[in-house]
C-alpha cells in the first residue's frame, strides 16, 4: 500500500478480553500488523492514544448496560468501518443467556449488592444497536481470520469468511467425525467454519461458538441430535450456549423446548 | 518350502504374515512411503505404516447409517476392518495444496515457490471399491485434454497393495456397483488374508522386482479355493443393494420430482458425504495475501456442492436451497457423471451412508425415488 | 497400480492455474460500473500466438483477490490486444475497477465453446441480447462484418436498463453501415431517449424471422434468455438453431473444479455457448 496506513481503534464492551488477547497473541504476525496499520487506540496493548476519527473500529463485547448503548453509538460515529470481534459482539456471547431468563434474579444470586448495578435486561450484539460492517465470530476469534479481515480491509475487498459448516474443516484436516464415530453430540453441522475444527480434532463435540453456518436445516439438526442425547434436554443446552442468542440457534431451541416439556 | 525364486507376473503365492515386514522394508528401500489403515486416537485412519504391527490387527468395524464403530474383537487378522471416513483421495488429491506462491516485483509478480515433489506412496490395503474410485479420479484428473499436475505427480508412482474384502460392512454395496468385493485388476500386489498366511497375486513388474528374495510359497489349490470361498461368502453377506439398472435416467428424467424436496427436509447440507466420498473431486481456490501485500499464496482446497458458497455468482446463488444441493450431488454422482466420465460416480463403498449424521442412505433414497416415480 | 510403465502424455504445464502476465494498455468506460480493458500479454510471443473464437472467455486473475471468468469482447482478428468488458460486481472485478493503465493482471485462456460462426454461414442471424450480454457477442458481430457476404439477413436486437447502460453505442452506426440491422431498446426511457422502451423479448413481433433459415444467438440476464427462447420457439425456430451463452461460477476453466456444472456440462468447457436442444432439459429445472 502506498497510501497512508489506516488508523485502527480496538474497543472493549461486555466481554472477557479473550478476543483482544487473540490479536496480541499473534506473535510474529503482530509485528507485521503493526507495520500495516496504525493502532491509534488499543488499551489492552498500549496506553498511547490518538484521537479519532478512525478508519477501522474493532469492537469486542456485547451491549449490556445503558452506558454501553451510548458508547457504541459514539464508536460508530467516529469510525468508517466497524468490525464486530467475537461472538459477544456478533451474538451477545455467553452473557446473552440472561436474555432467556430473568436478569434481576441472576444479579441477586451473583452480586452482594445488586442495587449498585446498572444493567440492561438483555445482552445484545452490536448489530442490534448500530450498523456493523463485518462480523467476525468465535469465542475467541481465530487469528488467521483476524488477519484475513485486516488484509481484506487493507485491500478494499470482502474477506473470505466461510459460509459452510465445521464438518468441511474437520474433513479437510482429516479429523474423524466424533458424532458418527463416537456418538458424541456435536453441533458442527450447523456451525460456521473458521475455527479450524479445534474441538472435534481433540475428540469433543463442537458447541457452536462460531455461530450458525449460512444455511442450516434446524429441524433435521434437532432430530439428529436428540437421538444422541446423553441426558434429557442436552440438544437444547448445546444450542443455547455461547452463540445461543443467534437467531438460527434460537429457532432450533424454540422448536425443541415444547417437545422437551412434553417429555418431562 | 519357502524358496528364493522371483514370483511370476500374474502368479499367486503365499507368505507367512511376519514376512510382510520384509515387503515393507523393500518398499522403504525403494523410496516408498507406506500408508495403510491404523488405529490412532481410538479411531481408524490412513497413515504411515512402519511395520505390520501398525496395522489394525484384531480390529473389526461395525457400520450402519450415521454410525461407525471400531471394535477390538481379539482375532488375529490385520485386514478385517472396512475403511472408515478417510480414503486414498487425501493422498492423491490432498484437501489443501499450495499451488504456488508469488512475490511482488514492481507492478508484476514473480513465482517465488513451486509445488514440492510429493512422496512416492505405497498404499497398503486398498479395497476393490477404493481401487475403482482411484480409477474414476484418474479419469477426472488425468484426462486427454487436461491433466492435473499435482494429482499426476502423486499418482504415477503410487504402488498399490490391494486387499480382497472378506467381511463387508453394513453399509457396503460394491456388488451392486460392480466394483467388489473381489479385486480384479490395476494393482501391483493383491492380498487376501487367510487366518495363517497372506495370499498375494502379483500384478506388475515393479511388484515382481520388489518381491525378489522374499520367502514365499506357491499357492496351493486348497489355498486358492479357500480364497474363493471367502470371497463368495463376502458377496453373499452383502445384503445392501442399489439397483442401478435404470440409472442414470431414473434421476435425469425426474429432476423436477417432489421427492427431492422430501430428502431436502432431512439433509443438513453439512458436506460430509462429499468429503468422505472417494470420487468427489470439487475444489476451490483461495488466495492468501500477506499483511504487507508483497507476497501471496495460491491455494487449492476441497470444496463441496453442499457449501452455500459453491454456486454463488454475481447474479445470485444458483442453488440457494438445501434440496437443490442434495439433488445436485446425487444427480451428478448417480446421473450426469455417466455422460461426463463414462461411468457412474459411485463405487458402492457406503461412506456417504455411514458418515451422514442425518442417516441419509443413498441406496434407500434411490429405491424411494423409484417407488415415487412409478406410483 | 503404479503407472510408471504407462505412457502418460503431459498436455499442460506443470503449474496448475499458472498465471500469464498481461498489461492494461487502455481503459474505456462503457457505462456505470462497466469498462472495457484493453490488455496485451507482457510476453509478445504469447500475445502473437493468442487466438480465440467469438464467445470464448479468459480467466482474469489478480493476485490476492482471485480469478474471474470474463468474456472476450474484442475483434478475433486483432492480434495486437485483447478486449475485456468488465462489470464491477464481485471481489475480483471490483478490484479490477481500481486498476490503471500500465497495471499488470494475469489472463488464462481462451476457454469454452463459441458461437457457431461456421454453421451460420448462408443463414440469417438474429442476435437478441441484453445488458452485459452484448460484449461476448461483439466478436461475432466483427466476424460477420468481416465476412458479410457469407451471411444472410443479420439483426441485432439489444436492450439495456436505460440509455446510459447501453454498451458500445458509438459503434452502432458502423455496424449498420456494414449491413447489420441494429435495433435498440431500453427498459426505462428518459429525456435522452426517443427510441424503443421495453424489454428485448417484447419487440420480437416487429421482426420477420424465417424459421427455416434463421439462427438465434442470445446472451444476457437469465430471465431475458428464457423469454427470448419462448419467442423463438413461438416462431417455430428449431431448438438446434437457438444458441445460448450461460454464466456460472467458473473457477478453473478446465472442467475440473466442478463449480460451473449444469447437468452433464461443465459450463467452462462444454459452454458457455450451448445449442439449446442440448441444454433444454437441464435449463428448465428450477434451482438446478
Amino acid at each position: 500500500m502506498t497510501t497512508k496506513k489506516p488508523t485502527v481503534a480496538v474497543y472493549k464492551f461486555s466481554s472477557c478480553d479473550g478476543c483482544q488477547l487473540s490479536i496480541l497473541n499473534m506473535e510474529d504476525d503482530l509485528l507485521d500488523l503493526a507495520d500495516a496499520i496504525d493502532i491509534a487506540y488499543f488499551l489492552e496493548a498500549t496506553r498511547a492514544q490518538k484521537p479519532g476519527p478512525y478508519d477501522i473500529a474493532i469492537v469486542e463485547g456485547s451491549i449490556t448496560t445503558p452506558h454501553e448503548i451510548e458508547r457504541i453509538k459514539e464508536v460508530r460515529a467516529t469510525a468508517k468501518t466497524v468490525v464486530a470481534l467475537g461472538t459477544c459482539a456478533t451474538a451477545g456471547g455467553i452473557q446473552a443467556l440472561r436474555n432467556f431468563a430473568n436478569a434481576e434474579e441472576f444479579a441477586r444470586v451473583v452480586y452482594g449488592h445488586p442495587e449498585y448495578l446498572h444493567y440492561l435486561e438483555t445482552a445484545t450484539p452490536l448489530s442490534e444497536h448500530i450498523p456493523v460492517d463485518l462480523e467476525l465470530w468465535g469465542c475467541p476469534v481465530n487469528k488467521a481470520q483476524v488477519i484475513e479481515v485486516i488484509v481484506a480491509l487493507l485491500n478494499n475487498r470482502l474477506p473470505n469468511l466461510p459460509p459452510y459448516s465445521v464438518c468441511l474443516e474437520c474433513k479437510r484436516r482429516g479429523t474423524i467425525c466424533v458424532l458418527v464415530d463416537k456418538g458424541i453430540p456435536c453441533i458442527g453441522p450447523a456451525t460456521q467454519a473458521g475455527c479450524g475444527a479445534i474441538c472435534p480434532t481433540i475428540g469433543r463435540g463442537c458447541y457452536g461458538c462460531f455461530g450458525p453456518a449460512r444455511d442450516v436445516n434446524p429441524g433435521a439438526m434437532a432430530t439428529m441430535l436428540r437421538q444422541l442425547e446423553r441426558y434429557p434436554g442436552e440438544t437444547a443446552r448445546l444450542f443455547r450456549g455461547i452463540s445461543g442468542y443467534a437467531p438460527t440457534f434460537r429457532t432450533i431451541v424454540d422448536d425443541i423446548l415444547p417437545a422437551n416439556e412434553e417429555a418431562q | 518350502m519357502p524358496n528364493e525364486r522371483i514370483p511370476d507376473m500374474g502368479s499367486t503365492i503365499t507368505i507367512e504374515k511376519p514376512v510382510f515386514n520384509l515387503l515393507l522394508s523393500r518398499l522403504k528401500e525403494e523410496g516408498y512411503l507406506p500408508i495403510g489403515p491404523r488405529v490412532k486416537n481410538e479411531t481408524l485412519v490412513y497413515d504411515e505404516i512402519e511395520s505390520i504391527d501398525d496395522l489394525p490387527q484384531g480390529y473389526s468395524t461395525k457400520q450402519k447409517p450415521g454410525n461407525f464403530r471400531l471394535v477390538h474383537e481379539k482375532h488375529s487378522r490385520f485386514f478385517d476392518i472396512i475403511p472408515g471416513a478417510q480414503s486414498w483421495k487425501q493422498f492423491l488429491f490432498p484437501s489443501h495444496t499450495e499451488l504456488f506462491a508469488m512475490r511482488k516485483n514492481g507492478k508484476s509478480w514473480e513465482i517465488s515457490s513451486q509445488p514440492m515433489e510429493p512422496p512416492k506412496y505405497a498404499f497398503i490395503g486398498v479395497r476393490a471399491c477404493e481401487l475403482a474410485a482411484i480409477q474414476i479420479q484418474d479419469g477426472i484428473f488425468m484426462r486427454e485434454d487436461f491433466t492435473d499436475p499435482h494429482y499426476r505427480a502423486r499418482r504415477i508412482h503410487a504402488f498399490v497393495i490391494s486387499v480382497n474384502c472378506t467381511q463387508p460392512a453394513g453399509t457396503c454395496f460394491c456388488t451392486s456397483m460392480g466394483t467388489g468385493p473381489r479385486v480384479k485388476e490395476e494393482f501391483d500386489v493383491n492380498l487376501t488374508e487367510l487366518d495363517d498366511v497372506f495370499v498375494l497375486t502379483i500384478g506388475s513388474e515393479v511388484a515382481r522386482r520388489l518381491l525378489a528374495g522374499i520367502p514365499f510359497d506357491d499357492a496351493s489349490g486348497y489355498i486358492l479355493s479357500n480364497v474363493e470361498r471367502k470371497l463368495e461368502h463376502a458377496e453373499h453377506q452383502m445384503t445392501r443393494k442399489l439397483d442401478s439398472s435404470d440409472l442414470p435416467n431414473l434421476i435425469i428424467d425426474h429432476l423436477d420430482h417432489p421427492y427431492w424436496l422430501e430428502i431436502g427436509k432431512r439433509c443438513l447440507s453439512c458436506t460430509n458425504c462429499t468429503q468422505v466420498c472417494p470420487t468427489c473431486f470439487c475444489w476451490d481456490t483461495q488466495d492468501e495475501m500477506s499483511l504487507d501485500g508483497k507476497t501471496t499464496r495460491r491455494n487449492r482446497l476441497w470444496d463441496s456442492c453442499f457449501n452455500p458458497g459453491y454456486s454463488h455468482q454475481a447474479g445470485g446463488n444458483t442453488r440457494p436451497t438445501i434440496y437443490s444441493r442434495y439433488r445436485q450431488w446425487l444427480s451428478h454422482k448417480l446421473g450426469t457423471w455417466k455422460e461426463q466420465f463414462g461411468t457412474l460416480g459411485c463405487v458402492g463403498c457406503g461412506r456417504c451412508i455411514t458418515w451422514c449424521p442425518a442417516e441419509i442412505d443413498i441406496t434407500e433414497e434411490i429405491a424411494a425415488l423409484r417407488n415415487e416415480v412409478n406410483r | 497400480m503404479t503407472m510408471l510403465a504407462t505412457e502418460i502424455v503431459r498436455t499442460h504445464a506443470d503449474l496448475l492455474l499458472e498465471p500469464h502476465w498481461a498489461e492494461i494498455k487502455s481503459i474505456i468506460p462503457e457505462a456505470a460500473d462497466i469498462a472495457t480493458y484493453w490488455i496485451r500479454f507482457v510476453d509478445s510471443d504469447e500475445q502473437e500466438a493468442f487466438r480465440f473464437e467469438p464467445g470464448q472467455f479468459n480467466m482474469l486473475y489478480l493476485p490476492g483477490f482471485g480469478e474471474s471468468a470474463i468474456s472476450i469482447s474484442s475483434d478475433p482478428q486483432d492480434h495486437e490486444k485483447i478486449g475485456h468488458t468488465v462489470r464491477f460486481v464481485g471481489n475480483v472485478t471490483r478490484a479490477v475497477s481500481r486498476l490503471k493503465v500500465g497495471d499488470i493482471v494475469s489472463l488464462r485462456g481462451p476457454f469454452g465453446s463459441h458461437w457457431p460462426m461456421k454453421e451460420m454461414e448462408g443463414k440469417d442471424v438474429f442476435i437478441a441480447c441484453g445488458g452485459i450480454g452484448l460484449p461476448p457477442l461483439r466478436p461475432a458481430l466483427y466476424h460477420i462484418i468481416q465476412n458479410r457476404d457469407k451471411y444472410g439477413k443479420v439483426t441485432l436486437l439489444y436492450g439495456a436498463r436505460t440509455s446510459g447502460d447501453l454498451m458500445f453505442p458509438k459503434e452502432y452506426e458502423d455496424w449498420r453501415k456494414a449491413g447489420i440491422d441494429v435495433e435498440v431498446t431500453v427498459d426505462r426511457g428518459d429525456a435522452n431517449w426517443n427510441g424503443r422502451v421495453g424489454v428485448v423479448p417484447m419487440w420480437f413481433y416487429q421482426f420477420r424471422i424465417d424459421p427455416h433459415k434463421t439462427t438465434i444467438l442470445t446472451c444476457g440476464p437469465e430471465i431475458m434468455i428464457r423469454f427470448v427462447i419462448f419467442e423463438a420457439m413461438a416462431r417455430r425456430v428449431p431448438l438446434d438453431r437457438i444458441y445460448v451463452s450461460l454464466e456460472r461460477n467458473m473457477k478453473c476453466g478446465q472442467g475440473s473444479c466442478g463449480h460451473c456444472q449444469l447437468g452433464p456440462y461443465f459450463i467452462c468447457k462444454e459452454g458457455p455457448v450451448f445449442r439449446f436442444d442440448e441444454l433444454q432439459s437441464f435449463f428448465n429445472v428450477e434451482e438446478f
